[in-house]
Parts: structure tokens; C-alpha cells; sequence
């Protein structure tokens, strides 16, 4: 058997957890006995492997160490006539153990954890505890809400699934599209989670990202039919690709067209592209996918100047038909003011009913400023202040209106 | 297997036009058919109206009848059935169809088990 370190646990973790809990869960049919046993698991094998060598299998020695260790204590528990340990053992009995490569199961996890039935807050936890193996500590970091408020929130929601029984299952054809749409969203928002904050815990917020991009892996590599799971991959590498470039090493927001684009990581970006033409050759769009052709379009300037403005446009137009809201309509703006000028976009701007979005005042500013009305571009940039809770945004804009100043 | 209430949740005041009621009622009842041809069924019924409803409480260990219903609201539940469901999803199907025939909220929830003596 080779050596192994505890860096080799470190990268079974992150890349099996998932995988392990959702077996166990099928053997179990029970969350929490699913996610302790894998939990004794990985701490037996911190122990074992830099001892005795990393098992030819390590996935298989975890989910098979699990599910021993699980039915050891079960009986122990089952003995003192506790009958969810009964129920579980009684599962347990029943479901025979794959250890090869099922690729049902995590997929299966993953659509009961973005079940339709748990609050969008539940399921982001939730997604980030069972398969990305994130502790209670770190999601509640993540998302600034206080520990024990994460892990109530994570108790409730797995209560929910033991009482109401919410199935763990990949849903039926006819379901899977409105069902994918949620775990899409999920996926995304805990990307955009990390990537839009620049708070005191930014590394952990980094980590989202990170995150956010492995599970966006492992669902493409388990529904690779599925074109918009393609799509919010590509979208999550080419934002993903611009991370290092976005910030100023003082933490200031650099906007896209200051961006030094010699810091932006080319094989992200190359990999996003990759992934975008060949959406782009099956021809099914989706929102995700327009907004990764829009963000590779982007990619392909060598400079802010030489983006090709029309083709983003062209692409806003069809985003509005798929996805008719107000802050597409904003962002199409945006395009707009570059290839018809900040006038036509103002006119575009200002027939939107988005008064509560600060980013909507910030675009407002930007074009006033653009037009030379200065007093309205500073009035402007202040709504926007004011709505901004970021505190690189509101740097980033305050240094715009006092720059209108002078 | 599991059990489910669907519960309607109707807004109280005027009801619908007739016209609009027979065809709720043929959708239920197709409903109804679905949900027993999968042995679902257990028992449904529509409820009389709020204001006939009247809550009983003990106070100060004295038994106070009242006139009902018990929370105020605009809305209150108008009907229910008790499903068995292998699982929410199944639940689910059955209230969506039936929040299609009603144009009316449902809310699903498990019973629970029970206990053994």
C-alpha cells in the first residue's frame, strides 16, 4: 500500500463526501445516522492511513467503514429499544451496498437537498453540509448568521425530510426541468454568495466559490445531457476566471473595463469557452448558457476596448426573451449605451421600476455622468450609496461621485 | 407508507358563481378517483362555513363554549382529505392538482406515526 498523509484524507473528503453520505443515506434511509457514520469514518481514517497506507479503494474503505461502524452503534442503540435506530437498522438490512461507481446517488442527494418543499436557505445549508462536507461553523461564516442559527436551520430542515418524507430520489422526467431549475439556482447563488462579498471573512467566501464550482463539475459529470447544467459551469469559470483581477490588492473593486486582464486565470477562462461553444453547437439555449456566452465574450477581448458590443447585445435580446426581468433589462442597457450611446440606454433606464436596486442608480450615474449631467449623475451615484451594503461597492462608488467633484 | 392532510385553505366571504363551482366539482372528483384508484384514499369532506364553527376552551378549569371559528382570519380551511402517500412527492402531485381545481392554496402535512403502546 502507498504512504498516506493526512493532505490524502483532506482530498478524499472533498472529493467523496457527498458521495459517501448519499450511499449511506440509501443504506440508512436516514440523514443524520448517514452523515455521523461518515463523519467516524474520516476521523478513523486520519488515523489509519498515514499508519497503515492509503486502502486501494479509499472511497470504498470510507463508505464500507461507515456503514460498519453505523450498524455497530445502531445495534448498541437499537438494544435500548430505540426504534429510529431500529428503523434504520431494519433499512439497512434490506439494501445491499454498492461500492463501485454509482452515479445515481449523489445526484439523488443532491435533488432532495434543493427539494422545492425546504426554504431556499435550507437548501444552500443544506447542499453545503451533505455534499460539500462544509461544517455547521463554516457555512454559518459563510453566510454571516450566527452558528447556532445555521445548525437550527439544518436540524429543521432534516427534520422535514425525515417527517414529510421527502423522497430521495432523481425526480421524474416530467419534474426534472422545474426540479433542475432549483438546484441550478442553488448552486449559483452560493457561488454568487462568494463571489459578490468582500466582508472580514473573505477567504471563507472564496472557499463558496470553490465550492459552488465542484458541485457545478460533478453535476455536468452526471447530467451531461442537460445543457444549462453546461451552461452555469461555464458561467461560474468565466466569472471564476476574472477573481484575482476584480479586486485591487487593498480589497477596492476594479469594474471590467479597468480590469488588468493579463491577471485573468486563462485556463478557467479557456475551459469556460470550451464549454460555451459547445452549448452553443447544440443549440438549446437557456438563461445560464447565454449569460456564459455573454461573460465569453468578454474573454475573447484582448482589451475593454475590442469588446464586441453588438454580439452582447445581440445576446441581451435574446436573455429578455427567456428571462424578461427588470435587471436584464438593466444589464441589456448597459450594452445598449455602448453601441448606441448613453442616451438611448438612459431612456432604457429610466422606464425601469427598480428604485430599490442600488445598482440600478449606479448605472443611472454612470450614464448621467457619461451625458455631462453632473449634478444628476451625483445625485444618482448617492441613491446608490445608500442602497449599497457591500462595503467595496460603496468604496468603489463613493471614489466615482467624488471624482464628479472636481 | 405515510399519511397527508391536504387542507384548502378558502377565503372567507361571498363564494363563486355556481357555474364556477360545478366545474371545481368535477375536478375533484376526478381528483378523488385518481387519488383512490392508487390507494390513496382515506377520507375528504368540505367544511360549512367559519361562522359556524365554535371553539371550546377551559378557562380558569371552567369549560367556555364560544362562537368560532378560533383564529381570525381572512381565510380558513374550507375542506381536507387524508391521504396515504409512499412519500411527499406523491403528496405533492395530488395538491397540486387539487390547488389547480380550486384555484385555492393547499397546505400538505405529514401526520404522525403511531406510537406503539
Amino acid at each position: 500500500m502507498e504512504p498516506a498523509h493526512a493532505a490524502d484524507v483532506e482530498r478524499v473528503f472533498r472529493a467523496e463526501h457527498g458521495r459517501a453520505v448519499a450511499i449511506l443515506i440509501r443504506v440508512f434511509g436516514d440523514v443524520d445516522v448517514a452523515e455521523e457514520a461518515v463523519a467516524e469514518a474520516f476521523a478513523a481514517a486520519v488515523e489509519r492511513w498515514p499508519r497503515d497506507g492509503l486502502p486501494p479503494s479509499p472511497v470504498g474503505w470510507i463508505i464500507t467503514t461507515a456503514r460498519n461502524r453505523a450498524i455497530d452503534r445502531l445495534r448498541r442503540e437499537a438494544s435500548r429499544a430505540d426504534r429510529h435506530a431500529q428503523a434504520a437498522l431494519l433499512h439497512a438490512r434490506d439494501e445491499p451496498i454498492h461500492e463501485g461507481p454509482v452515479r445515481d446517488e449523489p445526484l439523488r442527494l443532491i435533488f432532495t437537498c434543493c427539494h422545492p418543499a425546504l426554504g431556499r436557505a435550507a437548501q444552500v445549508a443544506l447542499t453545503l453540509r451533505l455534499l460539500g462536507g462544509l461544517t455547521t461553523a463554516e457555512i454559518a461564516r459563510a453566510f454571516l448568521v450566527p452558528e447556532p442559527t445555521m445548525a437550527q436551520r439544518l436540524v429543521r430542515a432534516k427534520g422535514k425530510i425525515r417527517d414529510a418524507k421527502i423522497p430521495y430520489r432523481v425526480p421524474a422526467a416530467a419534474n426534472l426541468p422545474e426540479r433542475l431549475q432549483s438546484v441550478l439556482a442553488v448552486v449559483y447563488l452560493v457561488f454568487n454568495e462568494g463571489y459578490t462579498a468582500t466582508s472580514g471573512a473573505a477567504l471563507v467566501r472564496a472557499e463558496l466559490c470553490g465550492e459552488a464550482i465542484r458541485l457545478g463539475r460533478r453535476l455536468a459529470e452526471l447530467m451531461p445531457d442537460e445543457p444549462e447544467v453546461a451552461g452555469l459551469l461555464a458561467l461560474m469559470l468565466l466569472l471564476e476566471s476574472r477573481r484575482a483581477a476584480r479586486t485591487t490588492a487593498a480589497g477596492e473593486l476594479v469594474p471590467l473595463a479597468d480590469q488588468d486582464r493579463s491577471r485573468w486565470d486563462q485556463a478557467l477562462a479557456a475551459e469556460g469557452r470550451s464549454i460555451v461553444r459547445r452549448c452553443l453547437r447544440r443549440n438549446e439555449p437557456g438563461v445560464y448558457q447565454i449569460q456564459a456566452a455573454i461573460s465569453a465574450v468578454h474573454s475573447d477581448a484582448p482589451c475593454a476596448a475590442a469588446t464586441d458590443w453588438r454580439q452582447i447585445l445581440e445576446l441581451y435580446d435574446h436573455l429578455l426573451t427567456c428571462d424578461p426581468g427588470p435587471v436584464v433589462a438593466l444589464n441589456r442597457a448597459v450594452a445598449v449605451a455602448e453601441v448606441e450611446g448613453p442616451g438611448p440606454a438612459l431612456a432604457l433606464v429610466d422606464a425601469l421600476d427598480l428604485g430599490s436596486y442600488h445598482l440600478f442608480h449606479a448605472v443611472r450615474a454612470d450614464l448621467l455622468r457619461r451625458l455631462g449631467r453632473g449634478t444628476d449623475a451625483v445625485r444618482a451615484y448617492e441613491s446608490a450609496i445608500a442602497l449599497t451594503e457591500n462595503a467595496a461597492e460603496r468604496e468603489f462608488l463613493s471614489n466615482r461621485r467624488r471624482s464628479l467633484d472636481g | 407508507m405515510s399519511q397527508y392532510m391536504l387542507a384548502i385553505y378558502q377565503p372567507d366571504g361571498e363564494p363563486p358563481p355556481p357555474s364556477f363551482l360545478e366545474s371545481v366539482a368535477r375536478d375533484l372528483h376526478a381528483l378523488n378517483e385518481e387519488i383512490k384508484a392508487a390507494g390513496g384514499w382515506v377520507f375528504s369532506r368540505a367544511l360549512h362555513a367559519p361562522s359556524t364553527a365554535t371553539v371550546v376552551r377551559l378557562r380558569d378549569r371552567q369549560v367556555v363554549t364560544t362562537d368560532g371559528p378560533y383564529v381570525e382570519s381572512k381565510e380558513h380551511i374550507g375542506g381536507f382529505w387524508i391521504v396515504e402517500a409512499p412519500d411527499l412527492d406523491v403528496a405533492l402531485a395530488w395538491a397540486a392538482k387539487a390547488a389547480r381545481a380550486t384555484t385555492l392554496p393547499i397546505e400538505v402535512r405529514p401526520f404522525q406515526d403511531v406510537p406503539e403502546h
